[in-house]
């Protein structure tokens, strides 16, 4: 673990990017107390203060330092909450995506026959379909809101997880010490906690990783369509959405602070995931 | 005497790996007569292979050549410019590889890769190239080998495929052609009908090869003169014969007594006790002395070189030659 | 070959009918069948007439058979918002939608494949580093995003060219293009590039990966022991070696390309398929989304087969029966 450690910080760029990771969910845990405002708050909504450009001090008294958006929102104050929402949703649906699919995953690779036909057939047909436009349609279908949306994107990613799942299982599944403990009154429960899933979890971490950037990059994009929260709970995505319309007259910011917010993050998570990869993958060790 | 076809001199090819320096060939010397057969023959990591690809440049990162002399027609390839060396390679200096169902190309059929190689050489038109590599396919063995331009390599058998890639190494009559354990791969029968058809083809066009074999019953029915590599030196080196009638060497000794052919029936084969050193770690003296029989706190120093008529060994404790 | 391509039709005929029970439980579980085939709007009246006429009062299987039985007609019903056929509607924006994700594939694989060749033969250097940063941004960055930069960049600030709707077409065969004017051209390139990023992120790392290997086989030390120059090696070897990922992904991402966009036809305003999805979605238009959803899968499973049998052909070793060597 400690040697891991060390090689992980052998690579500055991937260091960086998981501080840059941690600043992230340290701020937007403290968004509350960090913010200059309760951008939920409408009440505290000043239309005259509204689209105004980063540094204007508004009738609140103090400055805005990314500038304000239609409603006249801190948009500082905003992008700190929309990290929030982000967050939140990317990182519930991967741990639910990555749940459901590893224990599918697991069920393929142990029950064999057609459980693992019809498992592995069912993920292979979905991996081939893009996620987006499963996402979109299940959005569409179940309507808005964040259980909604959850629902969503891990329907949309538990594929990746449990492809993951089966191909680390199966492969320990055929070592001799597990079929030697399948032949022992073990319980097959016993045999994949002690076994299977001590194998099976660094790949699906590092396939975990880069699934949550992916769905924060879906939950925005679903919000950007105008089809993923509803307009009380702005995620990054949202608040980009509603900063196009006045991109073309000039007023950029809107929409370009919350886009740099939202790119960080997700480069930054997936270069941590990069170099999980690369440290797990026995391919590139020499 | 003129002056070789080949000589090398004090070669050393290491590769640069995170454990250290595997110091894979450490000081090669020898020559090379137009013509002639030399086998080059030690257990696997003994750096024969790696003395093969260091002749024409093929050395792989992190491995390169660090040290030592390479004269090829009176020119010196170490340090050769990439673009001057490839032009010699496949022209003057060709090499056949151990695996055939590996080098050629599984997506390409055999014309096409042989006409890649005619004119990686000479501006020639497909036509002319296609016609060219059919002629050479004709010379190696292989049926209707115009037709068969068309083919791909997985149509023909282990044997065919090396007979190919033979053809494809003789396409531009090479000075030399080094062949890397070409027959392991293949089925016992075959091996021969291989060797034949090196031998025959080599001396007919007078082209120098360089067998490297683990084998020292193959090199035998075929060279004229042996090397025996053991952790990247040559521990020994003469006319074959000689040498495996009487080598001087222990490890030449093990390596003949390991032989099926050469084992009392009823006997248990002879191995050599222990296995060959990390080239990591190489002790300062003799490489083979934790493994030999003969050896003692001499050892510990670099062996000497011992000569007895054109043969040569590193040994402190030579066979036969005390007698 | 023949016993090949049957067998691989068979298995799409099934994956096709396994979507459209999937579609048709959908509709039946979303709420009354009817709300998707009528609008809304309509009168008891009509209701009851299209119940009887849709089949909607017969027990589930033979309204099943009657769905596949509409389906294999093309008769999707009719748009809410639109009041045409549904399937006109969707035949009418799919040029565009094509067009576009045929020219961001296209500029994806042409400059994503020579540089991804580039990086895997040369994995250290400066250029291939770049390279990879570039591959990995496109990965990264949520197409929308860099849609709204590129319209932010080369359409607000330089001016350049124009972002939104889709300009002047030329009809061939009917159809209207948008290639074949210079003015044309300039309405689909910001739209285009934008949908490329992706695919060229990807077309880079897969042709990355796969240099890499194959540099490191005995084929190309056998093509170098012969004399060949790298630049052969990597034109006639690797190229022909790597053409089997980079076509199944070239088929594979042409599909889910149509699919992606629905992001940039709604940022650029293109008149595609994708573009009226997401109308369809927002004004609750139920035909067009069942029409579509079905298409969309018969698309993919078209995709996968095509991309299946093109295997065949150019790998020489599956062509005769399948059995590699």
């Amino acid at each position: 673990m400690k040697d891991f450690w060390r090689e992980y910080a052998e690579n500055r760029v991937a260091l960086l990017a998981l501080l840059v990771v941690a600043a992230f969910i340290g701020t937007a845990l403290a968004a509350p107390w960090i913010a200059p405002q309760d951008p939920y708050d409408l009440a505290g909504l000043e239309l005259a203060d509204a689209r105004r450009p980063p540094g204007f001090v508004g009738s609140g008294g103090y400055a805005h330092l990314l500038g304000t958006d239609a409603q006249g929102r801190d948009l500082f104050s905003a992008i700190l909450y929309g990290l929030r929402i982000s967050l939140q949703m990317g990182l519930v649906a991967g741990a639910v995506a990555m749940t459901v699919g590893a224990l599918l995953g697991i069920l393929a690779a142990q029950a064999g026959g057609w459980v693992e036909t019809a498992i592995m057939r069912v993920v292979d047909l979905q991996l081939s379909f893009p996620a987006i436009l499963l996402a979109l349609v299940l959005v569409a279908v179940l309507g808005q809101g964040k259980s909604q949306l959850i629902i969503a994107l891990v329907a949309a990613q538990y594929a990746y997880f449990a492809r993951t799942a089966y191909g680390a299982a199966s492969a320990e599944r055929r070592k001799d010490y597990v079929e030697a403990a399948a032949a022992t009154p073990l319980s097959t429960f016993r045999i994949v906690f002690r076994h299977i899933l001590p194998n099976v979890l660094p790949p699906l971490i590092v396939v975990g990783t880069v699934q949550v950037a992916n769905a924060i990059s879906l939950e925005a994009t679903l919000s950007f369509l105008g089809l993923g929260l509803p307009p009380t709970e702005p995620s990054l995505g949202m608040l980009i959405a509603n900063g196009f319309q006045y991109m073309m007259s000039g007023r950029t910011w809107i929409s370009v602070y919350p886009g740099i917010a939202l790119i960080v993050l997700i480069v930054a998570i997936n270069l941590v995931g990069d170099q999980l990869r690369d440290q797990t993958n026995p391919r590139l060790r020499r | 005497m003129t002056a070789p076809l080949l000589s090398v001199r004090d070669l050393r090819t290491h590769f640069m790996t995170r454990a250290g320096v595997a110091k894979a060939v450490d000081g090669v010397s020898f020559d090379l007569a137009a013509g002639e057969i030399l086998g080059l023959v030690g257990e696997s990591g003994s750096g024969k292979s790696v003395t093969g690809f260091s002749l024409l440049g093929l050395v792989d990162p992190p491995g390169r050549i660090v040290g030592g002399s390479i004269r090829f027609q009176g020119r010196e390839l170490v340090g050769m410019p990439p673009a001057a060396l490839r032009a010699l390679r496949g022209r003057h200096l060709a090499m056949v590889f151990q695996d055939p169902q590996a080098t050629l190309n599984p997506v390409l059929t055999i014309g096409a890769q042989m006409a890649l190689a005619v004119q990686a050489h000479e501006r020639a038109s497909d036509r002319a190239a296609l016609d060219r590599a059919a002629a050479v396919l004709a010379r190696v063995g292989i049926p209707e080998a115009a037709r068969r331009l068309s083919a791909y390599p997985h149509e023909f058998s282990g044997g065919m495929r090396q007979r190919v890639a033979i053809a494809t190494a003789l396409l531009h009559g090479p000075a030399l052609i080094v062949a890397d354990e070409p027959t392991t791969a293949l089925d016992v029968s075959i091996q021969a009908q291989i060797l034949a058809k090196m031998k025959a083809l080599a001396a007919e066009s007078g082209t120098a090869l360089i067998w490297i074999s683990h084998d020292l019953a193959t090199v035998s029915s075929l060279a004229d003169r042996v090397l025996v590599m053991y952790a990247g030196r040559i521990v020994e080196s003469g006319p074959v014969g000689a040498v495996l009638r009487a080598p001087l060497h222990p490890y030449t000794r093990g390596l003949l007594d390991s032989l099926p052919a050469m084992a009392t029936p009823g006997e248990k084969l002879r191995q050599i006790p222990g296995a060959a050193p990390s080239l990591l770690a190489l002790p300062a003296g003799c490489a083979f002395a934790p493994r030999c029989p003969r050896a003692d706190a001499a050892c510990a120093a670099p062996p000497p070189e011992v000569a007895q008529g054109s043969r040569r060994a590193a040994c402190h404790h030579p066979l036969e030659a005390a007698a | 070959m023949l016993g090949y391509v049957i067998q691989r039709l068979l298995q799409s005929v099934l994956v096709m009918l396994a979507m459209s029970a999937l579609v048709f439980a959908g509709v039946h579980a979303i709420g009354n069948p009817i709300d998707v085939l009528i609008s809304p709007d309509a009168t008891q009246d009509i209701r009851d007439q299209a119940i009887r006429r849709l089949g909607l009062d017969l027990p589930l299987w033979e309204q099943y058979l009657a769905f596949l039985g509409r389906l294999l007609r093309g008769d999707f019903g009719t748009s809410f918002v639109f009041g045409m056929p549904v399937l006109d509607l969707i035949l009418s924006r799919l040029p565009a939608t094509l067009e576009l994700a045929i020219a961001a594939v296209l500029a994806g694989t042409l400059i994503g494949v020579p540089l991804g060749i580039y990086a895997g033969y040369r994995p250290d250097g400066v250029l291939s580093r770049a390279i990879m940063a570039v591959s990995v941004l496109g990965f990264s960055v949520p197409t929308f995003w860099v849609g709204l930069i590129l319209i932010l960049t080369f359409a607000v600030n330089l001016d350049w060219l124009p972002a939104g709707d889709r300009g002047p077409v030329v009809e061939v065969f009917g159809i209207g293009w948008s290639f074949l004017t210079l003015e044309g051209l300039s309405f689909i390139a910001l739209p285009a590039l934008n949908l490329s990023l992706f695919k060229l992120a990807m077309m880079i790392r897969l042709s990355r990966a796969g240099t890499r290997e194959i540099m490191l086989t005995d084929t190309v030390k056998f093509a170098r022991a012969a004399g060949l120059s790298d630049l052969t090696i990597l034109r006639r070897h690797v190229l022909r070696l790597i053409a089997i990922p980079i076509v199944t992904v070239f088929g594979l991402e042409l599909g889910s390309t149509l699919a992606f966009a629905v992001v940039t036809e709604t940022i650029f305003s293109w008149p595609g398929v994708g573009k009226l999805i997401i109308d369809s979605i927002t004004s609750l238009d139920r035909p067009v989304m069942v029409a579509y959803l079905i298409l969309v899968a018969f698309l993919f499973v078209t995709i996968n087969l095509v991309v299946d049998l093109s295997y065949a052909l150019l790998d020489p070793r599956l062509r005769r029966g399948g059995a590699a060597a």
